[in-house]
């Protein structure tokens, strides 16, 4: 049996009337946005990871929103830390939300827990990751190898060592399936 | 003569293009050996399991290494370009792939200047570069699961990973998301949706579905898409029509899992040890 829970059910909505005075940072790599997402949050910025506006769409990236007001803050604190944006636009678009939905499957001895197009399955009673399966970016089977067989609490986490959106999905299961 | 194009998981692994083998539980490629783990290496392992059975010749791969930052994609890419005319492939399967518009556009017009036009497919992210691109029906089957199936139906969607809420992905609502994947233009010629029911697809609708046997720990194994686009290959590389193959691919995925008796903490190579099997079982049946 399997049942939907929101992923980001407690993260703040930013209404979209106030599009004007929000900016996008953009980045090469999704790797990339990745970390810049966890120094801004870390620091206190109220940002969020969302799709890019279809002008810049490449295929597989993801932009953070931010208050244009703290730009050069913003900015100041990614180029201490040599994650310095390759871009900063202001939005003009409505941005894309990532998916925010999970979906568990209870096999009895296995969980399964699925963020967007990424599952991942554990041991329930030794904790060992024993699969990986879903997505289609480049970085899924170097996850897989790098995680399956690994307790979850010793495995890397995905978000360390991905790349891409499928990468990021699955880091969000990994964190679900932390969290319980 | 079948051509794969894809990655392997190791930043250190060069662009290689050649014949390919299964030796053991590794892909053999002018020498260099992969571990059939999942990704383009467990397609490649199910189409030479197949082929063998159907008395096929070797598949010629196009494989480098990514991990995901995209760089070995653009090395292949660029090779491709440059290079998918020197064949006279009846056949190309587009896989593991990071998706990039322009170069997706760029090979398809390297496609088209090919002297006889293959069949095409397209999967996992070479899939989703084509259905951004808007140039869906330039392919004759794409394998997606029912999560890759909404992203198709969802117009709006560059990615999987953005998939608006609204157009879930449950298995009722599969035949509704197909409709709609076509009426947008996002679905190649013929759909393959693997799921809890299999399901084959035109722009007329459900041709076929596929429900038996059920092995719902197939849905946790790592690679079971991977190796039904393997399958379907094989069996179009004969000559077979889209559809037709489709449906049987899809009944041997499933017999395959079947016999293997699986857990979702099984690894997808001791499923492709079963495929002769099944294979032949079903087409004994048809």
């Amino acid at each position: 049996m399997s049942f939907f829970r929101r992923l980001t059910s407690s993260k703040k909505r930013t209404k979209t009337s106030s599009n004007a005075d929000r900016g996008i940072l953009v980045f090469e790599h999704t790797s990339e946005v990745i970390k810049a997402e966890s120094l801004l949050k870390k620091a206190g910025w109220n940002i969020r990871v969302m799709g890019p506006p279809p002008e810049i769409r490449s295929g597989c990236d993801l932009v953070i929103e931010i208050p244009l007001i703290e730009k050069l803050n913003i900015l100041r604190t990614l180029e201490n830390v040599g994650t310095p944006p390759i871009e900063i636009v202001p939005v003009s678009s409505p941005l894309l939300q990532p998916v925010d939905l999970f979906q568990n499957k209870d096999f009895g001895k296995y969980l399964m827990i699925r963020a967007a197009n990424m599952k991942l399955t554990v041991d329930k009673e030794t904790q060992t990751i024993v699969n990986v399966s879903g997505g289609g970016c480049p970085d899924v089977p170097y996850l897989a190898s790098k995680m399956v067989g690994i307790l979850l609490n010793e495995a890397p986490s995905p978000r360390e060592i991905g790349h891409t959106l499928c990468g990021y999905a699955l880091h969000l299961a990994y964190e679900e399936m932390k969290r319980r | 003569m079948i051509g794969i194009v894809g990655t392997v998981p190791d930043p250190d692994f060069p662009l290689m293009t050649g014949e390919t083998r299964l030796e053991g539980e590794n892909i053999c490629i002018r020498g260099k050996q992969i571990p059939v783990n999942r990704g383009t290496p467990a397609l490649l392992a199910a189409a030479i399991k197949t082929a063998q059975v159907l008395e096929q010749g070797d598949l010629f791969a196009y494989l480098v290494g990514d991990v995901g930052l995209g760089h070995g994609s653009r090395r292949l890419y660029e090779y491709l370009n440059g290079h998918l005319g020197k064949h006279n492939f009846n056949l190309i399967v587009f896989h593991y792939l990071q998706p990039d518009v322009d170069w997706h556009n760029r090979i398809l017009f390297a496609v088209e200047e090919m002297e006889r036009r293959p069949v095409l497919i397209a999967d996992a992210g070479f899939m989703y570069a084509a259905k951004m691109s808007g140039q869906s029906s330039q392919y004759d089957l794409f394998t997606p699961d029912i999560g890759e199936l909404a992203f198709l139906a969802d117009e709006e969607a560059p990615h999987p990973f953005f998939t608006r809420g609204f157009i879930l992905h449950e298995e009722n609502r599969v035949p509704e998301l197909i409709a709609r994947a076509y009426t947008h233009k996002n679905a190649a010629r013929c759909l393959l949706v693997k799921g809890k029911q299999d399901y084959v697809a035109d722009g007329q609708g459900v041709q076929a579905t596929i429900d038996t046997p059920v092995e719902e720990a197939m849905e946790a194994i790592g690679g079971t898409g991977d190796t039904l686009t393997g399958i379907v290959t094989a069996l179009i590389g004969t000559g077979m029509a889209v559809m037709k193959a489709a449906t049987i691919a899809a009944r041997v995925n499933r017999l395959a899992g079947h016999c293997a008796k699986p857990t979702p903490a099984m690894q997808v190579m001791e499923i492709i040890q079963h495929i002769p099997r099944a294979l032949s079982e079903i087409l004994q049946r048809a």
